[in-house]
């Protein structure tokens, strides 16, 4: 946690799919306790750079360090520091909410698992629906189980792809609160979202993406939600 | 270590929860059976040398549709991505696909070598000891390079047909060495089967190491 490095420092990141840029020449530096909310129209490259940044997608281009940590392997303890949400909840669908999670603890070496699970669970309102299969869940229980296996092992790091999509309103403050808890306990957030209001009350950086460049940053929290919007539209208008 | 139990765990329960990998391996091995004991209407005194071509294509064939079905469990929900963030060495995950497709393939394996010998008219009773051995051998060779290239093939598009087709050809001296070994084994005991068991271990560990090594290259982008 006292770490002298970024958890994130990225220069010139690039990333082409078939000769197609997608992400082309990001700078982002993410120091502890940030929460940098990036914005962009569909195709822009945000979840690309997001799974660049959970070294789940390797950079054509650029150098990416991680805690100071960079290179083309990622050691394993690195990786613990890390946790990811994406599009789709990362859990298998013939297991049940608790054994999705009892197995990713497992992987993560998570201490008192039990209690730990019991305690995502909660606060993704699945305790009720804890011993049912993963199939059974609706979007938005699927996407709240995401955001808990993510969360499940406490790390240094959050990277969330448009975490507050189909959640209810309830469930949604629910994740608003508790990422501005993790970011008063020091822990660095990246979130893709298309939603500015929501992200405000948590954001301390704002990037707008555009055709896999940054287009337009915030210096600081998001202070005029019409002004980002602003922004964000003009990007939209660079649609891929 | 514990990392590979604990895939091999999850693996083994999904199967065991929703047993579509065993139901569809099962009915297509007894279809194929049936398929080659029709087709090759051969006298029963003919029909024992007969018996370990049908078994070994019998497995290759089932045993693919088995071992891909382990890597759509990662597809689904994209689920490998959970498996790459983890803190865990691809190679674990290389060993945790492994044994679960030993354990499935070595379960249809259970299956497939009675019903032969009930089709083919084989007793394998007497032989069974040695069997077990090619069996186990031809298994663990057969799944280790599945395994790797059931994991290049699900990130394909034709995936349905990328895995034998990258398989097949070169599991072919698999095939010949479990073949040799068996018909050796059923005609005259395990000593005559030395050639074909050296082939089948020779196999085994070339693809075993290989599968650990190379598929961190396979899996990560």
């Amino acid at each position: 946690m006292a770490d002298a490095a970024p958890p994130i420092h990225a220069r010139g990141l690039a990333r082409a799919f078939a000769g197609v840029p997608v992400v082309a020449g990001v700078d982002l530096t993410v120091g502890a306790g940030e929460v940098v909310v990036l914005l962009g129209p569909n195709g822009a490259g945000k979840t690309t750079l997001l799974r660049m940044l959970a070294l789940l997608v390797r950079p054509t281009e650029g150098e990416l360090a991680l805690f100071g940590t960079g290179g083309r392997v990622a050691p394993p303890e690195l990786r613990r520091r890390i946790g990811y949400a994406g599009h789709e909840s990362l859990c298998y669908p013939d297991l049940t909410a608790a054994e999705n999670l009892t197995f990713y603890a497992r992987l993560f070496g998570v201490g008192d698992a039990p209690a730990r699970i019991a305690e995502m669970l909660a606060w993704a309102g699945l305790d009720g629906a804890g011993r049912r299969p993963v199939r059974a869940f609706s979007r938005g229980m699927a996407q709240r189980l995401a955001l808990a296996r993510a969360m499940l092992h406490d790390p240094d790091l959050l990277l969330l792809d448009e975490p507050w999509s189909a959640l209810d309103p309830a469930a949604a403050a629910a994740l608003t609160e508790r990422l501005a808890a993790l970011r008063a306990a020091g822990r660095a957030i990246v979130l893709t979202t298309h939603d500015v209001p929501r992200a405000a009350p948590v954001a301390t950086r704002v990037a707008v993406l555009a055709r896999g460049r940054v287009a337009w940053s915030s210096e600081g929290p998001i202070r005029d939600v019409a002004a980002v919007e602003a922004a964000y539209a003009a990007a939209a208008g660079a649609r891929p | 270590m514990h990392a590979a139990l604990t895939i091999l765990r999850k693996d083994l329960g999904i199967e065991w929860r929703t047993r579509e990998g065993l139901s569809t391996v099962f009915v297509l091995a007894v279809m194929l059976l049936v398929v080659f004991a029709v087709a090759h209407d051969v006298p029963p005194d003919e029909a024992p040398a007969l018996a370990p071509p049908v078994l070994w294509a019998t497995f290759v064939l089932t045993g693919l549709l088995g071992v891909q079905r382990g890597f759509l469990l990662e597809r689904e929900n994209d689920c490998l991505a959970g498996l790459l963030t983890a803190p865990v060495d691809p190679a674990a995950i290389y060993a945790g696909k492994l044994a679960a497709n030993v354990v499935l393939l070595g379960a249809m394996q259970g299956v497939v070598v009675p019903l032969v010998g009930l089709f083919l008219h084989v007793d394998m009773v007497p032989a069974l000891p040695a069997l077990v051995l090619v069996l186990l051998l031809g298994n663990v060779g057969f799944s280790a390079l599945a395994t790797l290239f059931a994991a290049v093939a699900v990130r394909t598009r034709a995936r349905e047909v990328m895995l034998p087709l990258l398989l097949l050809p070169l599991v072919v001296p698999l095939l010949i060495g479990a073949v040799v070994a068996t018909r050796a084994i059923l005609a005259d005991g395990i000593a005559a089967a030395r050639d074909g068991l050296t082939v089948l271990a020779a196999f085994d560990v070339v693809f075993v190491v290989a599968g650990w090594l190379l598929f961190t290259y396979v899996v990560r982008d």
